[in-house]
């Protein structure tokens, strides 16, 4: 049974500067990783930039639950004045997921890159992927509203160059990788705007300053478009419907390691820091704050976990079913933060929890099997299970879990988000989750039948199983799926802690 | 009248920002598209650092009040102004915006390179640099896909 | 309404004039169809901003602009254009309603906004009057730099530099991953590809080269005294030697400065500054306190003299920090921007290359 108490003994006795280490160690890593001389040495030292941050992570975990929100005064400068971390349950769940993910890509990457990506490429492409990381958990970690642009942007200037390696597989990549970097950096640069204005409003760029100052000076014209520029910025990077345009392409088009690191953390961490701006930051009797959550967050939540979830039906291309479910999914995490109970928060987060272990699962089924048959489209999966079978396995654990088959992680999270929108009685919200979960048996229906009762036709390529390297983190994964089904207490006490901390004071 | 001139700054930036937009979401050229971005990005660095001008300041390096440059400076302020808004005798503009600022620009040239790195490569894998026409290529690339197999 | 001290409404109109002719500029770039018009609409739109930012007292941000925005961005979108051969745009825009409204409703927005602002050149608005202001009054004593932005920037805020110093890391990376691997990576033009009527330009080239690396040396070494630092002197070092590729040849520079000697260098600028970090907190304090960047130990040691007044002794591991991570931003953003050059200028004698044999 995995459970806090089994953190506590993992983690080590922790140094006051595991916040800022977390951070620093991949962005050293990917300094020495561009610097080193072969692909072999820039994957282990990716590998051990990774392992150090989850460390980090898990030390801060253990910490935050025993003595609560962890503070770091970086360059000993106290806020306003200094910038600095804080994190609280929320903030060690978001850095545990992220360098977690991280682990698993890069143990994954020393394998898939090899296929996708030249040889000489492989150390600049592992140092992107560590500055992503690095930015990922800076982002997760900082209390300063500007730090966190700055490393909104550290994550996705590498993300963006790294979708576009995909390329060597399929040129589409490129256009899709430009579609990325233009909406990416919108949503940047309207955050900024948003976070100008509440500079202008209240002089600081703390958070909990920012907090404490909006809550006494009541509504403005200035605080209200902050808000609007933010929410919307915001918006665009965690794809949230219908500024989800670029989600499909890039997650379609960028190589394994990128996408598996992509789908189960960048929507997420934007998911985020959009919660914590509209429940921690701006004031909580803020009519424009309770407007935008019943009028606009909601529903269009609802909208895209219904709408892309029957667009995932009718695709053809694996890669692009699993990229409209993730729009559709993050819809499914909204709704549950829209509730704006206890409840409702820790469903909602329990959810990014477990949509981020089952799409990574998934896509990395999907990236091994790829590794020996380059096909896109679904049919050409067809009957993969008897020549692959442990990956197809692992993908049917994952597409278990996404479907909410019993017994597994995805049903839990499901339950929860139904039994949260039913106690907060909004029975809309309770079906739309019924409805959306209904739509989302039909196309891992499909993907199934393809994979395991459909036989290949005659001639077509035949996939090889993947590399124990690929294939034992996406066991361990497809395991966690089941394992959580089991006994969800360590999601379900993050999710918990990171909901408390979300909303202090809330019902 | 003094009300619109002290707020001229904010309506040309937000019409610069519009600009810049309307060229990145109605230009089919990824390069022009580039340009537009840059705007929008440049665009959010004149509101930021309208905000932090002080009236009769001074760029934000510490000058000795006792020095000719500050004895020029402080010639036709008003005392109390000074007394009330200045530091150590001087009036100086806020350097927190210029720090952030300088940020946002060395962001946005990164934006900018890897951008038309992408778009480039894009020209040498399709022939061409405007999206209608690689949107074009690329849905044909995915119906062939279908009918090979 | 606050009382108008004289000596604005010189500098206001002055900006307001300013901010016309941007929209002007602006309006011409949004309807030019060529693309090299609206390359140098956009260097002119850099420059007269670069302008109106020395006006409203961002001297730094003045600088940064004008090397960055009117130059390297000028110089990469120059190189696009010549890599994707296509100058003018294709008529026909997309479908014009839906960006048209999506502009609407970020501008009608962004006025709502303007309405509720403090007016220009207010002291006592907020953002003047909080934390900016704090700066001002706190830097002088805590950090002893002159330049209250380079106080700010590489001390209270050195961790969103740090941030920023990774961001162009990995812009670097980025473009050396489109364009700057393989065998565009060491073009082989013909060994003279200019004729000795260039002895003029190849003359003054060699005057200019060291003379635009000092400068550089001293705007990076002056940054915290006046405007500059590691952004600005890392552009103008980068230029000097792009002034050498662009006048005695690519191959010669890139023999000269090899392609993956930069990248290197590249890394080890954000090592630095991140090293610097480490540092400060082996010695017991948080990551990035200069104040801890030497042992206590090794401090005792230093002679009192060189220390300066003992009133501001403290502030030698502020100074010699600075110092350090502006290293570090110098050699990370040369080496990026020379990385960047590399990458579209390899392209382009490859172009070049193909167009010939076509």
């Amino acid at each position: 049974m995995i459970s806090f108490e089994t953190l506590y003994a993992a983690a080590p006795a922790l140094t006051a500067h595991a916040p800022v280490l977390m951070v620093a160690g991949p962005l050293i890593a990917a300094c020495v990783a561009a610097l080193s001389p072969t692909a072999r040495t820039s994957w282990m030292i990716s590998v051990t930039g990774s392992m150090f941050a989850a460390w980090m992570a898990l030390a801060i975990t253990g910490e935050v639950a025993r003595h609560g929100a962890v503070d770091y005064y970086i360059g000993g400068f106290a806020p306003p004045l200094g910038i600095a971390f804080y994190i609280d349950g929320l903030g060690a769940m978001m850095a545990l997921l992220v360098s977690s993910a991280g682990v698993m890509a890069s143990i994954y990457s020393g394998h898939s890159l090899a296929a996708e990506v030249r040889a000489e490429k492989h150390t600049h492409v592992q140092a992107a992927f560590l500055l992503c990381q690095a930015g990922l958990l800076g982002l997760v970690s900082t209390g300063d509203a500007f730090n966190a642009f700055v490393f909104l942007e550290v994550s996705s200037i590498g993300a963006y160059a790294l979708v576009a390696i995909g390329e060597k597989r399929d040129r589409r990549a490129l256009p899709a990788a430009f579609n990325y970097l233009i909406m990416g950096t919108i949503g940047a640069t309207l955050y900024v705007i948003g976070i100008g204005f509440l500079y202008a409003a209240t002089g600081t760029l703390n958070m909990a300053d920012l907090s404490a100052r909006l809550a006494t000076l009541g509504d403005s014209s200035v605080v209200q478009a902050g808000f609007a520029f933010i929410v919307v910025g915001l918006g665009i990077k965690a794809a949230m419907f219908p500024l989800h345009g670029w989600l499909p392409g890039a997650y379609s088009f960028g190589p394994s390691l990128i996408v598996i690191f992509l789908a189960a953390t960048a929507t997420k961490t934007s998911i985020y820091l959009m919660a914590r701006f509209i429940f921690d930051v701006f004031p909580d009797g803020a009519a424009f704050g309770r407007n935008f959550i019943a009028w606009v967050l909601a529903p269009l939540a609802a909208t895209a976990a219904i709408v892309c979830s029957i667009q995932a039906t009718f695709e053809r291309e694996i890669r692009r079913i699993l990229a409209f479910s993730s729009v559709a999914q993050v819809g499914l995490i909204l709704l549950g933060l829209s509730l704006a109970t206890i409840l409702g928060a820790s469903a909602g987060l329990f959810y990014l929890m477990a949509h981020a272990l089952m799409k990574m699962t998934l896509f990395m089924a999907v990236g091994g099997l790829a590794i020996s048959l380059p096909a896109r489209r679904l049919d050409d999966f067809a009957g993969v299970a008897r020549d692959a079978p442990w990956s197809a396995t692992a993908f049917a654990a994952g597409a278990l879990s996404l479907a909410g088959a019993p017994l597994t992680l995805g049903f839990l999270a499901k339950w929860r988000l139904l039994e949260a929108a039913l106690n907060a009685g909004q029975i809309w919200i309770a079906a739309t989750v019924a409805i959306a979960s209904l739509l989302t048996l039909l196309y891992v229906g499909r993907m199934l039948e393809a994979i395991f009762f459909r036989s290949a036709p005659a001639g077509a390529p035949r996939a090889v199983e993947a590399p124990v390297g690929v294939l034992a983190p996406v066991l361990v994964l497809a395991g966690l799926n089941i394992w959580f089904g089991l006994d969800a207490s360590l999601p379900e006490q993050l999710a918990g802690a990171g909901a408390k901390a979300l909303l202090a004071g809330a019902p | 009248m003094s009300f619109i001139l002290l707020h001229f700054n904010y309506v040309a930036v937000a019409i610069l920002m519009m600009a810049g937009l309307f060229v990145v979401v109605s230009s089919s050229n990824l390069i022009k598209r580039m340009i537009g971005l840059a705007i929008f990005q440049t665009s959010t660095g004149l509101l930021y650092i309208s905000l932090g001008k002080v009236s009769s300041g001074t760029a934000a390096i510490t000058v000795d009040a006792a020095s000719p440059e500050k004895q020029a400076l402080a010639n036709h302020l008003d005392p109390a102004y000074v007394a009330q808004y200045g530091v150590a005798g001087v009036v100086y503009s806020n350097p927190l915006p210029h720090v952030l600022i300088l940020t946002a620009i060395v962001v946005g040239v990164a934006t900018l390179a890897v951008g038309l790195a992408i778009a480039v490569r894009v020209r040498e894998a399709f022939g061409s640099v405007e999206a209608d026409e690689i949107e074009v290529l690329s849905r044909l690339e995915s119906a062939q896909a279908g009918s090979q197999a | 309404m606050i009382a108008l001290p004289s000596s604005l409404n010189a500098n206001l109109v002055i900006g307001i004039a300013l901010l016309v002719m941007l929209l002007v500029v602006a309006g011409a770039i949004v309807r030019t169809r060529s693309l090299l018009a609206a390359i140098i609409l956009f260097s002119i739109y850099s420059l007269v901003s670069a302008v109106w930012l020395v006006v409203m007292d961002a001297a730094d941000v003045a600088f940064t602009e004008a090397v960055i925005g009117a130059g390297v961005s000028t110089i990469v979108l120059l190189g696009a254009i010549l890599l994707t051969r296509g100058e003018v745009e294709k008529p026909g825009w997309r479908a014009l309603v839906a960006p048209a409204l999506v502009c609407a409703g970020v501008g009608g927005l962004l006025i709502y906004a303007a309405a509720g602002l403090p007016a220009l050149g207010d002291p006592a608005s907020p953002a003047n009057a909080h934390v900016g202001r704090a700066y001002l009054e706190a830097a002088p004593k805590e950090i002893g730099a002159p330049n209250i932005v380079t106080a700010v920037l590489a001390s209270y805020r050195g961790f969103d530099t740090l941030g920023e110093t990774a961001v162009i890391f990995a812009a670097g990376i980025g473009v050396a991953l489109m364009l700057g691997f393989g065998p565009h990576a060491s073009p082989l033009p013909p060994a003279a590809t200019i004729g000795d009527h260039h002895v003029v330009l190849r003359v003054s080239a060699k005057f200019l080269i060291p003379l635009i690396a000092l400068f550089a040396l001293y705007v990076q070494f002056h940054g915290d005294l006046g405007a500059g630092g590691g952004f600005q002197a890392g552009v103008i070092m980068a230029a000097a030697i792009i002034l050498h590729a662009l006048v005695f040849g690519l191959r010669d520079t890139m023999m000269a400065v090899p392609p993956r000697l930069v990248r290197s260098i590249a890394a080890l600028g954000v090592l630095l500054y991140a090293g610097v970090g480490v540092a400060c907190m082996l010695n017991g304090g948080a990551f990035l306190d200069y104040d801890y960047l030497f042992p206590p130990a090794f401090e005792k040691q230093v002679p009192g003299w060189l220390l300066g007044d003992p009133e501001h002794a403290h502030h030698w591991g502020q100074h010699f920090g600075i110092l350090l991570i502006e290293l570090g931003v110098l050699l990370t953003v040369a080496a990026t921007m020379l990385t960047i050059f590399y990458g579209f200028a390899g392209r382009t004698v490859e172009a070049i290359r193909q167009e010939r044999g076509a």
